[in-house]
């Protein structure tokens, strides 16, 4: 069996077959596009925050998801680590890269949405936002290491290490992160922002919101496999092909 | 105390990169006073063969035996192997005597200061011992590497391509020293493209040609005029010729 | 061939601390660049802020951990890199000491190189921003100790990945900062309520931090080592 076709067969879809275009991830925009009209057009605003109050449907779905994706990528990266499995190894990569891009929507809809409650754009003591920042800094690095370095084992095992212990590493900075504004303020805020009992159509909106948004976080990880599987595919070829 | 177990044995040692097989099946054991040249083509597998042995690497089948012990998973095994390769792996700000009783240090010799000397004397560095490494040219820097590299008396010595770099007088100090080294009981490996020099040391020769020994001889029956030809249809021909007399 | 017994996991460790130590010794490149760097940028930060408006007194504990971060980073980048020029770290590995003695070794040359360089920066510090010497510095010297065991158990692994990246440079800070984050949070507050003149006893719930992060990365970068390695 040539490797070719090994590798071939090791990709979980034949390319010829795949559709060009990736139904699902239509699916999942279709879906995040719909809630937003029914959040904007057909949830009634908040009484004291307004309209930027709508801003939390995205906030906290994507806050949700960027978690989710990042601890995928902690545990895919000690499955790989441990197993040496190349297929753990592009879950983790695809779930990271996704991840930073939540990151990323947490954290410019943040001070957004922070600045109508709080009057500044950055609050430190905003566990969860500073510990988001922190996080975002990790799986950055995270990525660049990917990008430093050309051999795919030591790719794999170095990213691993470096996932485990950041996941080491955010207990360690909630932790520091709580004892810092703990220090600094007593628990803030006029308006809390996450209220317990939500009327019931912003409740279905917000739960719809998270819904949408995770679907499109495992649509978008899915499509990054899968490309992940046939840019591997096109590396090994192309090996292959200056080593004859 | 009779020594029933080989020097050194390795057993259907196979190593992978990715997709490509570096070293695919290799089978050999070596007794005391043995010493195997070990010849083929660059990218043969024979520097990986090497640091295969030398427990650098793991190899993805098969196991290393030094002395009966498993390489990978007794200490005492690796402390039996000492390992010179193309670079010095020396620390240039140290000086010779410096690096040798580290080494020394390292393998837990138990008279540092006596085994360096001795070590540093054999390959007629002793005198440039105490300036810094860097201040040496590459071939004293290459004698100093194998002092570093048999201070602690090793069983098995790997050597890569160990004659590169050295002129007239290093290469006859290295000579007499594998001599030495497999009259005391010491089992070698050399790596070497040079068949002249290879086989003036050496018991056994092997050819490696993509990952694999495609033969094997005893040097004492081996004529090396016909060898040499061999060899180069060999490595030229990238396949096992069925008619060995080829004219030189 | 008589049984010899190779060292141990911490002889082998400070075996390797002495040897590391004996190259900065002789070459002393590293150590006065970090020691230079330390010094000027305590004088330069002295000037970045108005007097009028903060007093040097509350300036200095800010200015430490910055100086300290980034003279460290500068020491650490050397860390692995000494072993590259003649692949020194193979002959390390085919040794029978173990993978876990390099890594503790590296790091523990890595500190003592870090102390040195504090030796001076603290009483520069001191000098410079007026400090009162006394029980709190002391006790804050104590807490740049602490500090310093975290950032070089991360930053020597870092250091050993690095080196076999093309952007060696770029990516130890990168790694190695997000993880000082926490050393730095908890030192930095614990040592400006020391300089203030709280007592020790009132920062100890920082300090337990501080010593649980030592304690985990110390283990979990030994554990890790042996990763980094091509094997």
């Amino acid at each position: 069996m040539t490797s070719v076709s090994q590798s071939a067969a090791a990709a979980s879809v034949a390319p010829t077959t795949r559709p060009v275009f990736d139904w699902v991830l239509g699916l999942a925009i279709a879906a995040v596009a719909a809630v937003y009209v029914r959040a904007i057009y057909f949830t009634p605003a908040e009484a004291l925050q307004g309209l930027a109050q709508k801003i939390y449907y995205v906030h906290v779905a994507a806050a949700i998801d960027a978690y989710v994706a990042v601890s995928i990528t902690a545990l895919m990266s000690l499955v790989a680590l441990w197993l040496r499995d190349q297929r753990a190894d592009r879950l983790a990569e695809s779930s990271a890269e996704v991840g930073i891009v939540f990151l990323s929507v947490v954290l410019t809809t943040g001070p957004i949405w922070g600045h109508k409650i709080w009057g500044t754009w950055w609050a430190w003591w905003e566990m969860r936002l500073t510990l988001t920042l922190f996080l975002w800094f990790v799986v950055a690095a995270y990525l660049v290491l990917r990008g430093a370095i050309e051999d795919d084992a030591m790719r794999a095992r170095y990213s691993a290490v470096l996932a485990i212990l950041g996941a080491l590493l955010i207990p360690f900075i909630h932790l520091s992160v709580y004892m810092f504004a703990a220090r600094l303020h007593p628990m803030p805020v006029v308006l809390k922002p996450s209220q317990p009992s939500l009327p019931s159509e912003m409740l279905t909106t917000f739960v719809l919101s998270v819904c949408a948004f995770t679907f499109f976080c495992a649509a978008l990880i899915r499509a990054r496999y899968r490309y992940g599987i046939l840019r591997d595919l096109a590396a090994s070829l192309d090996a292959e092909g200056n080593a004859a | 105390m009779a020594q029933t177990s080989p020097a050194v044995e390795v057993s259907g040692v196979s190593r992978t990169f990715g997709r490509r097989r570096a070293v695919d099946g290799v089978d050999f054991s070596l007794d005391a006073g043995d010493c195997l040249a070990l010849f083929g083509p660059n990218g043969a597998g024979k520097t990986t063969l090497l640091r295969l042995i030398a427990g650098l690497l793991k190899p993805t089948a098969g196991a290393v035996h030094v002395g009966g012990r498993s390489l990978r998973s007794d200490a005492t095994a690796r402390a039996q192997v000492g390992l010179i390769s193309h670079q010095s792996m020396l620390y240039r700000a140290l000086t010779p005597r410096e690096n040798v009783e580290f080494a020394a240090r390292l393998y837990g010799v138990p008279d540092v200061h006596g085994a360096a000397t001795r070590a540093l004397e054999r390959m007629r560095i002793a005198d440039r011992a105490d300036a810094p490494v860097r201040a040496l040219s590459r071939g004293l820097q290459q004698r100093v590497s194998i002092a570093r590299a048999i201070v602690h008396e090793p069983r098995v010595v790997l050597l890569d391509e160990p004659y590169t770099g050295l002129d007239a007088a290093g290469g006859a100090a290295l000579t007499d020293m594998l001599h030495l080294l497999r009259s005391s009981g010491a089992a070698l490996v050399l790596v070497t493209h040079n068949v002249d020099e290879g086989l003036a040391v050496a018991s056994r020769a092997a050819v490696m040609l993509a990952g694999r020994v495609v033969r094997t001889d005893d040097c004492a029956t081996l004529d090396a005029r016909a060898y040499q030809a061999d060899y180069r249809a060999l490595v030229l021909g990238g396949s096992v010729p069925a008619d060995l007399s080829v004219p030189a | 061939m008589s049984e010899r017994r190779p060292p141990g996991l911490f002889c082998a460790a400070w075996l390797v601390a002495r040897k590391d130590l004996a190259i900065e010794y002789r070459t002393r490149t590293a150590f006065f660049s970090a020691l230079v760097f330390a010094v000027l940028a305590l004088t330069i930060f002295y000037f970045t802020w108005d007097e009028s408006v903060i007093s040097p007194n509350d300036r200095a504990p800010g200015v430490l951990w910055v100086v300290l971060t980034f003279s460290a980073l500068l020491g650490l980048q050397r860390s692995f890199g000494l072993e590259e020029y003649d692949r020194g770290i193979d002959a390390l590995l085919v040794s029978p000491i173990g993978r876990e003695s390099i890594y503790l070794g590296k790091a523990l040359g890595n500190l003592l190189f870090l102390c040195a360089i504090q030796v001076i920066a603290i009483p520069a510090l001191a000098l410079f921003y007026n400090l009162p010497v006394g029980r709190p510095l002391l006790i804050v010297t104590g807490i740049v100790g602490l500090a310093m065991i975290g950032i070089v158990a991360v930053g020597t692994l870092f250091s050993a990945m690095a080196v076999n990246t093309r952007l060696a440079e770029l990516l130890l800070p990168m790694l190695s900062l997000p993880f000082f984050v926490p050393v730095l949070m908890n030192a930095a507050q614990a040592a400006t309520k020391i300089f203030a003149g709280r007592p020790v006893a009132e920062v100890w719930p920082w300090l337990k931090v501080l010593i649980a992060f030592d304690i985990v990365f110390v283990v979990a970068c030994t554990i890790a080592f042996p990763f980094t390695l091509e094997e």
